[in-house]
């Protein structure tokens, strides 16, 4: 069993940490071949001539302008409308930034306007392949667009559409078009409205940034972010912080069993052989022959654990990297485990076992001859303090000799009960954080968004199409909103984010305080994220600047309100208040809508055919793909942790009842002798374990609390943050596997007892 | 509590406690079959002490733990009063033992981690009509000593305990088994007086293991064993006291 315990330490740090570098280094590689781009901007419009002015800023290393819209696309049989974002490709030869995997069929010609890339994801969502045509809205005319190839992006890895929590690969693709053709649909002949560059080192970062922006702010700059703030980076590297949080905690509660198990097994054996050391000695064989000896044993565990965790470690990282890899897209695996880690993982095993065992072989190696060849002297009991309370009068002796053993020997039932909550507790700090997405998805979204659809618009229509909306078939409620990103700055901290506009009666969509109850935006003042008020130091009644990007206004605004908000870090102030900030007059990014479910065929219908109408969004699908994404990533790696978990609890429980069978043998024995059952007597074992599990189990589930906040903390990042939600049925769930692991491993010693040569037993020399 | 009789008060009592016809027991060993009983036959009635005499490995341990039910014989028959103790199944073998079946071992076996008090009290549960565990272990004279541990006495006082716990729920036999064999002789003697007290006491039948012949002076029979038979038997014309023997 400290075989076992071994192993899932040594396999937990090696699958751990062998998928996160495989994972980190197959990103890096993705990256790497495919130029994914350091910095990126977006922008109103500017001259391809703005082009060399970026290129001769130190620091970077090359550029890449693009085109970018968002259109409305028609896909055959299907009913609603599906949002496009069309990026440009070069005329000739490949991105020199941002590249793209072809997979499928082949890359535009140059001069046929109509070709088209898309996104592999979309493509299978909607059983797309080569040849395939698709109906798009550009430039305010209907485009049928064919398909001639299939690929992937390093910077849609994770496909995120606007107003989108979770990818939507049935409403949301991207698709790759000639420069040319998109040019000339958009009417912007050799300018561009996107760029992505590559650093090549001279410079920081943010001293670039810094002279891009100047260089972009005549053109309507929407703010130039780093690789660490797109989400897609942003999504995956998340994962990896999960997955390397999760590989530095797991296998060290392992190790701390593995090390009391070795300590208690080692314990116990030099004990039964005490009198085989003694006559040793008395033969001649010194004590370091003797210390050499145990130690060996420690070593066969050693050697046996970390070789089967290794082995085990390495198969496993490696499926799991193989589903992550197929989960995130990435065209090729590069599974690689980390020899460091593996080194390290062993070392840290051996140590815990030599740390175990140490005591046990030092008793074995300070024991007198002439003393270890005599009985040892028996235990000494005494009543406790307990007792002395009178309780014991309401206990048979069976039950007496249970808690007096077990406080005969406090160390090894702390260390039992230690083990055990342990084991419900790293369950706990896995399933938590299905509460947190059920949280999340209803107590917290079931909350905030009471929309059916949310439609957005190509360009920002004046507040009059919210009017319109309501004539739409089945539309029982609209209520508009307006996106648009800004710049907050508070003293030295900045950042760009979006800022919604709600209307002051809005009810579809609503901002919610800490407490979840949902808050009335006030004419002024603007309400910040919880997260983003961290991030820029801010509370209530501070004063920050909001900066439009792409507009030279900006203005000091009071926060109003702190919010919650699980996913993404938003600003939120009145709808008026914002359009007043933009200056533009009154208008809308799209519409809340409430509709009649029966209706909900003639509305998409009616959808497609509204000029401005991008695309859509069905709050129930885009919460079930969030469902669905967080789900799969998480299943596979809680099931490897309660498998662990539940192993452990094996472990242990089993160690422990061989330990009380072993020194209880002849009391069971006597019991039988006396006319108690085999059931009566077993009770004596039962019974303790019983005791050990029951006081591990409440201990394990504060511990889990524990454990779960730190692995809360460690996913508290800028893309989404998960509350510490754990259900009874999760403490529930935990405290279940145990007490099954421990009755599978009672039940194997049991048989042990039901075997038990009663008279043999009796007999034996004391 | 009533007052301890002599030995001369008592007469044997002719109730018959045990009848064994043809007992049997072989066990298997990888060094092929040792035969351990080889179809004894004898009868036991109430009252009485028995000793089984005979050297180690004579069958008097193995005839102690099949009259006990600790084990099956492999072939022939014990009956019980008036039922076949040989035909019973393990769980029917448990409640024999339980309510009619007092051991003393050799090594005592008492449970460490429970007082003197408590060790007795064990089997109380187990009895229709116990004897209070005070006046147990009054009987065996270690009342003072009924709230230490095991580990606080000496053999001899474990193994008086050790009767003390056989006799509190008045089984019909008692069956010893080298109860003075991890003691010295004063101790020993001072083992036996229990005994002895305990079956003037209630009139147990009392069989007792042992391989010292000088112990044979209390018993009202010696069965000797040799070799898994029954090699002879004696009736003592006078039960010796348990304090004149001396080895």
């Amino acid at each position: 069993m400290i075989i076992v315990v071994l192993a899932c330490a040594v396999a937990t740090a090696v699958m751990s940490f062998g998928v996160l570098r495989s994972l980190a280094e197959t990103r890096s590689e993705y990256y790497e071949r495919y130029r994914f781009a350091d910095l990126f901007a977006s922008l109103n419009r500017a001259p391809e001539s703005v082009t060399r002015a970026i290129e001769r800023i130190p620091g970077v290393a090359r550029v890449q302008t693009r085109l970018a819209v968002d259109a409305a696309l028609e896909v055959e049989a299907v009913d609603e409308p599906v949002l496009g974002r069309l990026l440009s490709l070069p005329e000739r030869g490949e991105p020199a930034v941002n590249a793209i995997v072809l997979r499928q069929g082949r890359t535009i010609v140059p001069g046929n306007a109509d070709e088209v890339v898309v996104s592999e994801t979309f493509a299978r969502a909607h059983g797309l392949a080569p040849g395939a045509r698709v109906r798009a809205m550009l430039g305010g005319h209907e485009r049928q667009l064919v398909i001639v190839g299939i690929a992937l992006s390093p910077e849609y890895i994770y496909a995120l559409g606007p107003g989108m929590i979770a990818p939507d690969d049935r409403r949301f693709g991207v698709l790759w078009m000639g420069r040319q053709a998109l040019e000339t649909a958009l009417g912007l002949k050799d300018e561009f409205n996107e760029l992505g560059l590559q650093l090549d080192g001279s410079k920081p970062e943010a001293e670039v940034i810094e002279r891009l922006e100047e260089i972009l702010k005549p053109y309507g700059g929407a703010g130039v972010y780093a690789r660490e703030h797109q989400s897609s980076h942003a999504f995956i590297s998340s994962m990896l912080d999960q997955l390397s949080g999760v590989g530095r905690i797991v296998p060290l509660i392992f190790l701390m069993v593995a090390a009391f198990l070795a300590h208690t097994v080692m314990g116990r054996l030099i004990d039964t052989q005490r009198q085989q050391i003694g006559l040793l000695k008395a033969l001649g064989i010194s004590d370091r022959a003797i210390g050499w000896h145990y130690l060996k044993l420690g070593l066969v565990l050693i050697v046996l654990g970390t070789g089967l965790g290794l082995a085990a470690g390495a198969g496993l990282g490696f499926g799991l990297t193989d589903l992550y890899t197929q989960f995130f897209h990435f065209p090729f695996l590069r599974y690689k485990q980390d020899p460091a880690v593996s080194a390290a993982a062993s070392f840290v095993a051996a140590a815990a076992v030599v740390v175990g065992t140490s005591r046990g072989v030092r008793r074995a190696i300070s024991l007198p001859a002439a003393v270890a060849m005599v009985p040892a002297v028996p235990s000494a009991y005494r009543s406790g303090s307990w007792e002395k309370l009178g309780i014991e009068r309401r206990l048979n002796e069976p039950t007496r000799m249970i808690l007096r053993h077990l406080a005969r020997w406090p160390l090894r039932a702390v260390f039992a009960i230690g083990g055990l909550s342990l084991a419900v507790a790293l369950q706990i700090s896995m399933l938590f954080s299905f509460d947190a997405l059920d949280h999340m998805i209803n107590g917290f979204y079931g909350r905030a968004q009471r929309q059916d659809l949310t439609v957005f618009f190509a360009d920002a229509p004046s507040s009059a199409a919210a009017d319109e909306a309501m004539g739409w078939p089945g539309v029982l409620k609209a209520e508009a909103y307006r996106t648009i990103p800004v710049r907050l700055s508070l003293g030295t901290r900045a950042r760009v984010v979006n800022l919604t506009g709600l209307p002051s009666t809005a009810t579809l969509v609503r901002v919610l305080d800490p407490k979840l109850a949902p808050v009335r935006l006030p004419a002024h003042g603007i309400a910040l994220s919880s997260k983003l008020a961290a991030l820029l130091h801010a509370e209530t009644g501070d004063v920050i600047t909001v900066e439009a990007i792409g507009s030279s206004t900006s203005i000091e605004v009071s926060v109003a309100q702190i919010t919650e908000q699980y996913i993404g870090m938003d600003a939120y102030m009145d709808l008026d208040a914002l359009n007043e900030l933009v200056g533009a007059g009154a208008r809308i990014s799209g519409v809340h809508l409430l509709i009649d479910k029966s209706h909900r065929e003639a509305l998409y219908r009616t959808l497609k055919n509204v000029p401005n109408v991008a695309g859509i969004s069905e709050r129930a699908v885009v919460l079930a793909s969030f469902h669905d994404t967080m789900a799969r990533t998480l299943t596979i790696i809680v099931s490897f942790f309660v498998a662990f978990a539940g192993l452990t609890a094996v472990s242990i429980v089993y160690s422990v009842a061989r330990i009380i069978l072993a020194e209880r043998e002849r009391e069971m024995a006597t019991l039988m002798a006396l006319g108690f059952t085999t059931r009566e007597a077993g009770y004596i074992l039962v019974g303790e374990i019983a005791t050990l599990v029951l006081l591990a189990l409440p201990l394990g589930c504060v511990l889990g609390r524990g454990l779960g906040w730190i692995i809360a903390q460690r996913l508290d990042t800028e893309l989404y943050r998960v509350p510490l939600i754990i259900s009874s049925g999760t403490n529930g769930v935990a405290m279940l596997v145990v007490v099954l692991a421990a009755v599978i491993s009672t039940w194997i010693v049991g048989r042990h007892l039901r075997r038990l040569d009663v008279l043999a037993t009796l007999n034996a020399r004391q | 509590m009533t007052g301890v009789k002599d030995a001369a008060d008592v007469g044997p009592t002719r109730t018959r406690v045990y009848s064994v016809r043809a007992l049997t027991k072989t066990y298997e060993t990888s060094g092929g079959q040792v035969h351990a009983l080889r179809g004894i036959d004898l009868d036991l009635f109430d009252g009485e002490i028995i000793v089984l005499l005979g050297p180690s490995g004579s069958g008097k341990s193995t005839l102690l733990s099949l009259l006990g039910g600790l084990d099956r014989p492999t072939a022939g028959q014990i009956w019980f009063r008036d039922g076949e103790l040989t035909s019973l199944d393990d769980r029917a073998l448990t409640a024999y033992r339980r309510r009619h079946v007092g051991f003393v071992f050799q090594f005592y076996n008492l449970i460490p981690s429970l007082t003197v008090r408590e060790n007795v009290e064990l089997v109380t549960d187990m009895a229709d009509r116990p004897v209070a565990p005070t006046d147990a272990l009054e009987l065996v004279g270690l009342a003072q000593r009924m709230d230490h541990f095991p580990a606080q006495l000496s053999g001899g006082e474990q193994q008086r305990v050790a009767i003390a716990r056989a006799i509190t729920k008045r089984p019909a036999v008692l069956l010893c088994d080298e109860p003075t064999g991890a003691v010295d002789s004063k101790t020993g003697a001072r083992v036996l007086e229990a005994i002895e007290r305990c079956n003037l006491e209630f009139g147990t039948l009392t069989v007792l293991v042992t391989h010292n012949t000088v112990i044979a002076g209390m018993a009202d029979r010696v069965l000797s064993l040799a070799d898994g038979a029954v090699a002879g038997e004696r009736a003592n014309a006078r039960r010796r006291k348990a304090r004149e023997l001396a080895w």
